[in-house]
């Protein structure tokens, strides 16, 4: 990884008696595609904007490259920002909205030539500067209001749910868009939504937020399987979150039933919550897995069957290709790596950040 | 169906009836060489001629231009500054402040103009043009607001927002990008001002100062003297002159609406 | 900083305009002319020809605003559905509200006096003339047509806001022309119709310009009153402490504008 070039420290910040972020820290290094993901209100745009410099924290400082930026405006900072409703200027075309900044800080009028044309083969647009804006469909904005930020070659580009008012197919080719140009540029991103897949396809680093508090900081790919609380795995995909004992490493007991697994640590006896994923969930013949039950529910999802099974007594979401007869009995079993051991929240506290949505 | 058709029709075309006879009537007198009201006596332009050499009601006319202008003039410049400064207010402030601004718009004129009578006397200002102006500035600022502020209002946070991002002051911001894209608001505001200004009459008639007329205290006058032929003839000219800009301000906004479009592909 | 500067001179103007204008009106009303406190001014309302003239001017205003109503809402619902033209029509409708006030009054005038237009139809046809100027019905006549526009704007743009889709589901559901007009277009144009009656009330209420010229000074009203005590009858504490239960109704008319409708700027839109 490379050197930090955004750090949060300690930032407070409240509406109207209302706290946003609370005491949060992030750093963001160079040239990563960083993803804060969480529910509406979970500070993550705050966030964006504190960076961004049109919100003061009301504590903590901000650094860029190591220097305190915190009183800094907006337009002395080396960051643009591409809206979530892309905020172009609908009175100037497509040239002149990509020049704005360049003509800001009176580059020459080759230069800005150059620029324009090569930002607007960056995003595929070539030949469309005498446009208007709104002769663009929504994609075509975007792909402006991308261009329109990143001529100005910031070190950091801040992107708001950019892809949030665009339609299912457009918003896929945008995200590999997306990362055709941050790969290109060699540019840091941070990038925020509130769609987890559009998070954990683009990103090198997935920060999941939740009522102004970090849940969890990692890899797509560890968000994903290893969830360390029960916010994050219901945030992210399906998820069944079963009580359960931790009866010593290695070994959980969950609905009476001993399941191997490959966590330790936890100590011995110990209540603890298990995840489990639905399409890692394994159906046996009765009698042959941990817990036997019966189908209670079965739909038809196109790429798999989404079933549910009542078994030990708890209701089981289950993902898989094979279809089954509703009534019918079976027995779940889990493969040991497939089973994520989590901390049962500890005051009361700290469970109500994680489940109030 | 059919015949309900033919029902509306004939019901909207009363209405209009209704509502350009008094006018055309005024028209067809303001030709007519005698000054009966009722009776046609034959046609003659001598109204006219006698309207465009009478010093009074030229110097009304007059008056009644450079009133409206100034008076637009300056509540457009003040309406359109706080509408700018609205978005980035307190919510509290804000609310006091749109709260005021229908105070002037849903009170009687009559009622505006003398309390504005009394306070001009209160604080020993002689009644004048001046205070006329300044009057007419108090009841058009509320329709700048009234139309410049949709505008802000949709243009929203972000311009100016991205404006700075991309390195603009706040000066440059809200010359380059929030003026610009509120132009139309602003360009309506000062007509809906001009407009109401010119039409005013109540206000006027309380804050002006002695011998200070415009077209419309120079009617009210007359009409207590008996009606002159000649105001027949400067009805025409005003509900023309109207009539004129109303339509070029229609083909342009239209003009510029179609424009926007044809570059569509 | 920034937003203050942009709005100081509205401050200014608000308060130098018009808190300190109205505050001098209720100082005038609520005391007499050496400047002591008195409630005279107020309750000379109760004097025979006060009272009259207020509630001939409630009559009048509630009379004039019934009618424009009646002629503007059917006007609203006709013009949704024209569909040639239709900006053209509109603008046929509101252009007389651009004209000169007093133009336009005088035009009923013209056409309502003794030897005027209206007249001599009449006698050219072999009837007797009529007295038509000077009579309550000139009266509500002028503020019919001067006010008709007012009441027509914020209902038609109530109305035209309506989607077609949502009168088109109540046909779709067996609703008549008649049950959509009255069941789902007229509920839904409640904003534009309150804004339109406080828009013709209240100018009508207050007026005296309507009542002189087509009142012949016979009908008065209380903006007659209060006018004449501020020009002729010198006696500016009355014609304030008047102004002041006038304003009563008007902030009535306000307070029901609020609570029906919360955005009067749109209702205003041109």
């Amino acid at each position: 990884m490379g050197k930090a070039l955004i750090e949060l420290k300690n930032i407070t910040k409240s509406y109207d008696g209302v706290t946003v972020l609370d005491d949060f820290n992030l750093t963001v290094n160079e040239n990563e595609f960083i993803t804060l993901l969480g529910p509406s209100g979970c500070g993550k745009t705050t966030t964006l904007r504190i960076i961004g410099g049109f919100e003061k924290p009301d504590e903590g400082r901000v650094f860029f490259e190591g220097q305190d930026i915190t009183e800094l405006p907006p337009n002395k900072r080396n960051l643009n920002t591409v809206f979530q409703k892309y905020a172009l200027f609908p009175h100037m075309n497509i040239e002149e909205n990509i020049a704005f900044g360049l003509k800001i800080s009176k580059k020459s009028k080759d230069y800005i030539r150059d620029k324009i044309d090569y930002a607007l083969k960056l995003v595929n647009l070539d030949g469309f500067g005498k446009r208007s804006i709104d002769s663009l469909s929504g994609g075509q904005q975007q792909r402006i209001a991308i261009a329109r930020a990143i001529v100005n070659e910031p070190k950091l580009l801040l992107l708001d749910e950019p892809l949030g008012a665009l339609d299912l197919k457009l918003r896929q080719e945008m995200q590999y868009e997306l990362i055709r140009l941050k790969n290109e540029l060699g540019i840091t991103f941070i990038y925020v939504t509130h769609d987890q897949e559009e998070a954990l396809t683009m990103s090198d680093k997935v920060v999941v937020m939740n009522q102004g508090y970090i849940q969890q900081m990692g890899t797509p790919e560890n968000i994903y399987n290893e969830p360390e609380n029960a916010f994050v795995a219901t945030f992210i995909g399906d998820s069944n979150i079963v009580p359960g004992t931790m009866v010593k490493d290695r070994l959980v007991n969950i609905l009476g039933a001993d399941f191997p697994c490959v966590d330790e640590g936890f100590g011995e006896n110990k209540p603890v919550d298990v995840v489990i994923r639905p399409e890692d969930v394994i159906f046996r013949a009765p009698g042959e897995g941990r817990i036997d039950g019966e189908v209670s529910h079965i739909i038809f999802k196109g790429m798999h069957y989404e079933m549910e099974a009542m078994a030990g007594g708890f209701e089981w979401l289950i993902q898989g290709t094979k279809p089954y007869e509703v009534g019918e009995k079976i027995s779940i079993d889990v493969d040991p790596f497939n089973i994520q051991i989590m901390n049962k929240p500890e005051s009361e506290d700290e469970e109500a950040i994680k489940f109030d949505e | 169906m059919k015949k309900h058709g033919a029902l509306r029709v004939i019901y909207l075309v009363l209405i209009i009836i209704f509502l350009y006879a008094p006018i055309f009537t005024l028209m067809v007198l303001s030709f007519n060489e005698g000054k009966s009201m009722g009776k046609w006596t034959g046609f003659s332009l001598r109204w006219y001629a006698s309207m465009f050499s009478d010093e009074e009601i030229m110097e009304a006319l007059g008056n009644t231009v450079f009133i409206a202008l100034v008076s637009a003039l300056v509540s457009t410049v003040i309406g359109t500054a706080v509408c700018i400064a609205l978005p980035r207010m307190n919510k509290k402030i804000r609310d006091a402040f749109l709260a005021l601004n229908n105070i002037p718009l849903l009170n009687a004129d009559i009622v505006t103009g003398l309390s504005l009578m009394l306070a001009f006397v209160a604080f020993g200002v002689s009644l004048s043009m001046g205070t006329v102006i300044l009057s007419h500035i108090t009841f058009c600022i509320p329709y700048v607001i009234l139309s410049v502020r949709p505008r802000v209002k949709q243009l929203g946070n972000t311009g100016y927002e991205a404006a700075l991002d991309l390195g603009a002051t706040p000066g440059q911001a809200l010359f380059k990008v929030i003026l610009p894209e509120i132009r139309p608001g602003i360009t309506a505001g000062f007509l809906m001002a001009f407009t109401m200004s010119v039409d005013d009459f109540i206000v006027t008639h309380f804050t002006r100062g002695a011998g200070v007329n415009t077209l419309s205290t120079l009617i009210y006058g007359q009409v207590r003297i008996g009606i002159r032929p000649t105001v027949y003839a400067l009805s025409t000219i005003v509900f023309v002159t109207v009539l004129i800009v109303l339509v070029l301000a229609n083909v342009f906004q239209g003009k510029g609406a179609r424009a926007r479009q044809g570059k569509r592909i | 900083m920034n937003k203050k500067a942009l709005s100081a001179p509205y401050v200014i103007w608000i308060i130098g305009g018009t808190l300190i204008p109205l505050a001098l009106m209720l100082y005038y009303g609520l005391t007499d002319g050496e400047g002591s406190f008195t409630l005279s001014n107020i309750l000379a309302i109760g004097e025979p020809g006060h009272l009259k003239a207020l509630l001939t001017a409630l009559l009048l205003a509630a009379v004039s605003t019934l009618i424009c109503f009646l002629l503007a809402f059917p006007i609203a619902v006709l013009l949704r559905r024209v569909k040639r033209a239709k900006g053209l029509i509109i603008f046929l409708f509101l252009l007389p509200m651009w004209m000169n006030f007093l133009l336009r009054t005088m035009a009923w005038q013209v056409l309502l006096e003794k030897g005027g237009v209206i007249n001599s139809i009449i006698s050219w046809l072999g009837f007797e003339k009529l007295r038509l100027i000077n009579t309550p019905g000139a009266v509500i006549m002028g503020m019919v047509y001067d006010f008709l526009p007012f009441m027509l704007l914020p209902i038609n743009n109530a109305v035209s806001k309506i989607a077609l889709s949502t009168t088109e589901a109540a046909y779709d559901l067996g609703a008549s022309e008649m049950q959509v007009v009255f069941k789902v277009v007229l509920p839904l144009s409640v904003p534009g119709i309150v804004s339109g009656i406080t828009m013709v009330f209240v100018p009508a209420l207050t007026t005296f310009v309507i009542s002189n010229m087509l009142g012949g000074g016979k009908i008065y009203l209380i903006g007659n009153i209060i006018e004449q005590e501020f020009t002729v009858g010198d006696n500016w504490n009355l014609g304030a402490g008047l102004s002041i239960v006038m304003m009563v109704f008007i902030l009535i008319s306000m307070l029901f504008i609020a609570k029906f409708d919360k955005d009067v700027e749109e209702d205003l839109a041109i």
